[in-house]
């Protein structure tokens, strides 16, 4: 008997949510919950996500959810814990990636993680007016927080070099504090949290197309992904499916999406590597991308172009030809770039070897995107557990293992490749047919997971009678990865960290929520 | 030849891919609407800080875009500084969520005068989509005073080019 089975058997024994779709929801007791966190210790199934929301039955009442997948074949599943009192065993102890999450519920429920080991407040900076807004919410002072930052400790003198919330570029704002022996980092430590909105919270109560709109904000870069995956989620929580010119036209959109992203970063992280020619013409090939999605969907970003229940724009013959000749334009200019970034050794110079990330460290955060892939982990969301329509081509999943700048720019060259060709072959196979199926306003819950350029996004909902949100949970894959690049730039040098940092690119927007 | 050498040659014989410049007329419209609380003439040069407080990057991405060749911003005398203490605008962003209000705050108290702020975006006008949660203050106005407005969301280079063109003109 596997591990695998292990788990599925113990939550066999327990009651499914019968409104919870597409996969399987158990509602455990705390013995069990207990259980399956020990089997997590001894197994290798990935953590996908842990979020709280009230009880239906007694709202003074909280549950937690934690989402799990199979490593092995496309098995997911949730798990709940109704909770009696204001705590529940952490899972962080034997997955810490979930531990940032378990802090964020701490601050917005007041519900506790027993055994974390890290209590210190995360997206709660003590400025807002009320404590916990997302179960009692009652109204305080407002102080900011000090935050205890952890301690490096050395033989060698060290410093410290603080960055941020507001850095030098044109970025997102978030808080580097590095411990320094010279120019070695000895330790990174980042505090984030700056750009919580409370989107969680602004979402409650809307329509399914409101919080679209709201989830498409969730992190700008990946608005796409966002309405994706929330649009699937709503879409499973009423069982209905999207007619298939929408589902093909998504495909498009986030395909589109994903080679204007990764053009951009590719010539960002030359960039930090002090090669600008590298980034003038790599943005010069994302804004033919941009310029070809604005004459194809109407808006460059395409935001809320995917909406609940099909897509909200078509694909006339003149964007059809638009994306045709971007395609063109992009796939030979492109390649000129890739022969240049292999022809100039004081670029590889910079990022062979730079920023490693251990392979077992992004299986131990459940990291996934390019920086996963970058370490040999095979993971994406299109492949597993896979939807349509990508369920029905085959594709490369590109893969390098030693995990440093070099080998997650390799995968996201191979990737706009691959993105390139996807393209072409969802608009030639487009089918014909209406863009949207009208959902029924009916109470369901539904989750869904959609590869983003920088990984893969889950979205979970709780739908109510009148086809509003009760709850609705979305979790950036830069959860799991924010982590990884403290770790990766232990012993690299401080000029090294913008390009570290670049080559992950994780969302400040999409984990502050 | 080297492919760095048939890219530089190429770039030679095809010439610049800057796009031309946005209508004078539709500049000096913006700009007549403008009511800069700073009225100091400034030259032929502007240099602007970004502060993002608290946006979903959708803006960011549309800031760096004028920085491509295509639009290359820098061609008029606009540049992005690394400091606010090199800044004569302070290019904002999002609905200022209230973990960032501090940090606007001193970021503008750290910008020298002469100083502008330009609002950029729906959220940074008025808290946009994000309006009247209990994480946001609901517009860049609330912390610091705002000269310019830029709707849209996010909106496009073409717009942020031309707004800035227009508080050129008022400040030249």
């Amino acid at each position: 008997m596997t591990e695998t089975n292990q788990l599925l058997r113990l939550l066999k024994e327990f009651p499914l949510a019968e409104t919870h779709r597409p996969w399987a929801r158990r509602i455990v007791d705390f013995e069990a919950w207990q259980g399956s966190i020990d089997l997590l210790a001894v197994s290798d199934w990935d953590f996908l996500g842990l979020w709280a929301e009230p009880q239906a039955t007694d709202k003074e009442k909280f549950q937690v959810h934690m989402a799990l997948r199979d490593g092995e074949n496309t098995t997911v599943v949730v798990v709940t814990l109704p909770l009696e009192g204001l705590s529940y065993p952490a899972v962080s102890t034997v997955r810490p990636g979930a531990l940032r999450l378990e802090r964020s519920i701490a601050d917005l429920f007041g519900l506790i993680a027993l055994g974390a080991e890290d209590m210190r407040p995360w997206l709660d900076h003590g400025r807002w007016p009320v404590n916990h807004p997302l179960s009692e919410a009652e109204p305080r002072e407002i102080a900011p927080f000090d935050y205890d930052f952890l301690k490096a400790e050395s033989a060698e003198a060290l410093h410290q070099i603080p960055v941020g919330p507001v850095h030098a570029g044109i970025i997102e704002p978030g808080h580097f504090r590095f411990h320094a022996n010279g120019e070695a980092v000895v330790r990174l430590e980042t505090r984030l949290g700056y750009v919580h909105k409370g989107i969680e919270a602004l979402m409650q109560g809307k329509t399914l197309l409101e919080a679209s709109k709201l989830a498409g904000r969730v992190s700008g870069d990946s608005t796409v992904a966002y309405a994706y995956a929330f649009a699937r989620a709503c879409e499973a929580a009423c069982d209905v499916e999207a007619p298939p010119r929408a589902v093909w036209l998504r495909a498009v959109m986030a395909e589109i999406e994903r080679l204007a992203n990764h053009l951009g970063d590719f010539g960002a992280v030359c960039n930090d590597a002090a090669y600008g020619i590298m980034l003038a013409h790599a943005m010069t090939l994302k804004e033919k991308v941009l310029r070809a999605a604005n004459k194809a969907f109407g808006h460059r970003l395409m935001m809320d172009c995917i909406i609940p229940g099909g897509v909200a724009h078509d694909l006339g013959k003149e964007g059809m030809a638009q994306i045709k000749a971007m395609q063109r334009e992009v796939r030979r200019g492109f390649e000129r770039l890739a022969q240049l970034y292999d022809d100039t050794p004081s670029l590889l110079d910079r990022t062979v070897g730079t920023g490693v990330t251990m392979a077992s460290l992004a299986h131990r955060f459940g990291t996934g995107g390019v920086i996963a892939r970058a370490s040999g982990r095979s993971i994406d969301a299109r492949r597993n557990p896979g939807y349509a329509p990508y369920d029905e081509l085959d594709f490369d999943v590109p893969l390098e293992i030693d995990g440093d700048v070099h080998c997650r720019l390799m995968v996201r060259m191979a990737e706009i490749r691959e993105s390139l060709a996807l393209i072409e072959r969802f608009t030639d196979g487009l089918p014909s047919g209406p863009l949207t199926r009208p959902l029924p306003a009916q109470e369901g819950e539904g989750m869904a997971l959609v590869e983003g350029f920088r990984g893969e996004i889950l979205v979970w909902v709780r739908i109510d009678g009148s086809g509003r949100i009760l709850r609705c949970f979305p979790r950036d894959p830069s959860w799991f990865q924010w982590p990884l690049l403290e770790a990766c730039i232990d012993g690299n040098i401080v000029a090294d960290f913008p390009l570290c940092n670049k080559s992950f690119n994780c969302s400040y927007s999409g984990s502050d929520l | 030849m080297t492919p760095i050498l048939k890219l530089l040659a190429r770039a030679l014989l095809k010439g610049p891919i800057t796009e031309p410049a946005p209508e004078q007329a539709e500049i000096q419209e913006l700009a007549d609407k403008i009511d800069a609380s700073a009225k100091v003439k400034l030259g032929r040069s502007l240099v602007i800080r970004a502060v993002d407080a608290g946006s979903c990057n959708a803006c960011e991405l549309e800031i760096h875009a004028l920085g491509n060749p295509l639009y290359d911003i820098e061609r008029f005398g606009i540049h992005f500084a690394a400091s606010p203490r090199h800044a004569d605008v302070l290019l904002v962003t999002g609905p200022v969520a209230r973990n960032m209000a501090e940090a606007l705050k001193r970021t503008y108290d750290a910008t020298p005068g002469p100083k502008w702020v330009v609002a950029m975006g729906d959220c940074a006008i008025d808290g946009g989509c994000f309006k009247g949660g209990y994480a946001c203050l609901d517009g860049v106005d609330k912390v610091v005073p705002v000269d310019v407005r830029i709707p849209g969301c996010p909106p496009t280079p073409s717009d942020l080019l031309k707004n800035l063109l227009a508080l050129l003109e008022t400040v030249r």
